[in-house]
């Protein structure tokens, strides 16, 4: 059963459909994750321990350095990345980073779209429409 | 987005296929952003390190060599951040010649694409210091923040495949901090105290950074009576970079944008004060622990004063832990000629250069020491480091060399 669509102000990539992990914190891919192991690795983070491998990641904002613009083609590069990602609020950064490694970028909604999502639920992102859509 | 005809010919592909791949990411990035257009940028800053590059980073970069020079060759002047490692002491910090030779090949396919392998996140101390309004295309938010703050240049955070497109095409989109609209105070913030140390300004930046929120928030501060120098600005400004991915602060009667505060039209902004106990809480948020493995002093690369001043502190000592002083390649042969590299290594302690610690597969390096418990005057490393293991404590300058010769914070 299809759940409730939510319109993004800015989008990239290809159209997604992948269960989701959400929570109301920022993101860092030197910041917060293992990339070896493909898990949240910084301890206070709220999604600490959890793994992104071919998740839909919902957060609230981009966060931190320059690096994520390289790990995100190295992490895709090792089969060990995020299907797409969505934010509240994006960086150039992360933007940088899902282009040149092509992945799927959502951001910017009219609502907290971390408070709407819940992590489990299974997504489709459809960047050409920019739209979040809510599957189950 | 809106081009003209040079640059319409680069993304037809009739200046060859790097710049072409250059301008059709700037025009992927500029077109979710919104950006109208490109601007012309007259200097771009790489941030390279390999942890973040992988093999697959350095065969892209590899790949763009393959072609002829004409066409893979950067237009403008395009430096690099600081390198994952120290070539002449990679070994005293336990990295494999797997780690070594990917810097290697980094380095190697970088010259041959024209890039100044400045190796410094503190260019704009050393290398060649934006001027105001110059739009640049900077990378390491460090950079990027001092440059549009204290400086007065306009940049975005420029990742690596962006910059390295920037100095290729000689244009970055023009979107966020290229606006004069989008470089409005967002949020007003204000002290009646003032910071007394390095670490002090970085965990006012930290505050900041952290309560602000997100890239497009842009903090001013009052009550900075007197500007702090610049050492001080730059850990104020990269510990708020890192907290908050914040890429431009004014502070009222010190930053360019801000010499007067009528200027600014504060008044529909509420005032947030921020005291000293809440920046002490945030520095005291770190301090789980007095016992210390290891002290570094890095994150940004330290100038030739705060060489100096850790020289002073180290001067007579004899060090029971390692300490790490982590200067750029342009001030490491001053340091030597002024005798503060001697006086740091004969208590005890060493001096890398032309690398950042956090960079230099911080991880492995901890598993190879045996170093987790890490102190630093720098907010900026002690925010990053928690994620790569390390329990990370923020202390003055003088607290972290005395630890180095007891292993405990006093």
């Amino acid at each position: 059963m299809n759940g409730p669509v939510y319109i993004a102000r800015h989008a990239m990539g290809k159209m997604v459909e992948a269960e989701c992990l959400c929570a109301n914190d920022g993101f860092s891919a030197r910041y917060d994750l293992n990339r070896l192991e493909g898990k949240f690795s910084r301890p206070a983070h709220k999604l600490f321990g959890e793994s992104y491998h071919g998740k839909i990641l919902v957060l609230d904002t981009a966060k931190g350095g320059v690096a994520s613009a390289w790990m995100l083609y190295e992490m895709k590069s090792r089969n060990l990345f995020p299907a797409a990602i969505v934010f509240n609020s994006v960086n150039p950064i992360l933007a940088q980073g899902a282009a040149h490694a092509g992945i799927t970028m959502l951001a910017g909604f009219d609502v907290n779209i971390t408070e709407k999502i819940s992590s489990g639920a299974r997504l489709r992102l459809d960047p050409s429409g920019k739209t979040v859509q809510v599957l189950d | 987005m809106r081009l003209n005809e040079e640059e319409k010919a680069m993304l037809a592909g009739e200046t060859g296929p790097v710049r072409q791949e250059a301008l059709r990411h700037q025009v992927q990035v500029g077109e979710f952003f919104g950006a109208e257009d490109l601007v012309a940028v007259s200097q771009a800053h790489i941030m390279a390190d390999t942890e973040s590059l992988g093999e697959a980073g350095v065969e892209w970069l590899e790949s763009l060599t393959k072609h002829p020079g004409k066409e893979r060759v950067v237009r403008i002047p395009t430096i690099t951040d600081p390198r994952g490692t120290d070539f002449n002491k990679a070994r005293q910090l336990g990295q494999t010649e797997k780690m070594i030779e990917l810097e290697r090949r980094t380095v190697a396919a970088f010259i041959k694409l024209g890039v100044t392998m400045t190796d410094t996140c503190i260019n704009y101390q050393t290398i060649m210091a934006p001027v105001f309004g110059e739009h640049v295309a900077f990378g390491d938010t460090g950079v990027v923040i001092y440059s549009n703050s204290i400086c007065g240049a306009r940049s975005n955070f420029e990742g690596g495949p962006s910059a390295l497109a920037a100095g290729l095409t000689g244009r970055t989109p023009r979107y966020g901090y290229h606006l004069e609209q989008h470089r409005r105070p967002t949020r007003r913030f204000r002290i009646n105290w003032r910071p007394q140390s390095l670490n002090e300004w970085g965990a006012l930046g930290g505050f900041i950074g952290r309560s602000s929120g997100n890239y497009w928030s842009v903090p001013v501060l009052e009550g900075v009576e007197a500007s702090p120098g610049s050492d001080a600005l730059k850990h104020f400004g990269a510990a708020m970079a890192s907290f908050g991915s914040t890429a431009l602060f004014h502070v009222v009667g010190v930053t360019p944008e801000a010499i007067h505060a009528r200027d600014l039209k504060l008044d529909a902004l509420p005032v947030e004060d921020i005291s000293r106990a809440d920046v002490l809480a945030l520095q005291g948020s770190y301090r789980v622990t007095d016992e210390v493995d290891v002290v570094v002093f890095s994150a940004p690369q330290l100038s030739l004063m705060e060489m100096r001043d850790v020289a002073a502190l180290c001067d007579g000592r004899k060090f029971k832990i390692p300490l790490l002083a982590v200067t750029s390649p342009q001030v490491k042969p001053d340091s030597d000629r002024m005798g503060y590299t001697e006086i740091i290594e004969a208590a005890g302690g060493t001096v890398f250069a032309g690398m950042c610690f956090y960079q230099s597969y911080a991880r492995e390096i901890a598993e190879t020491n045996g170093w987790k418990r890490l102190a630093t005057n720098s907010a900026k490393m002690v925010n990053i480091l928690g994620g790569y293991g390390y329990t990370p404590i923020l202390a003055s300058m003088e607290e972290c060399v005395a630890a180095a010769e007891t292993g405990r914070l006093a």
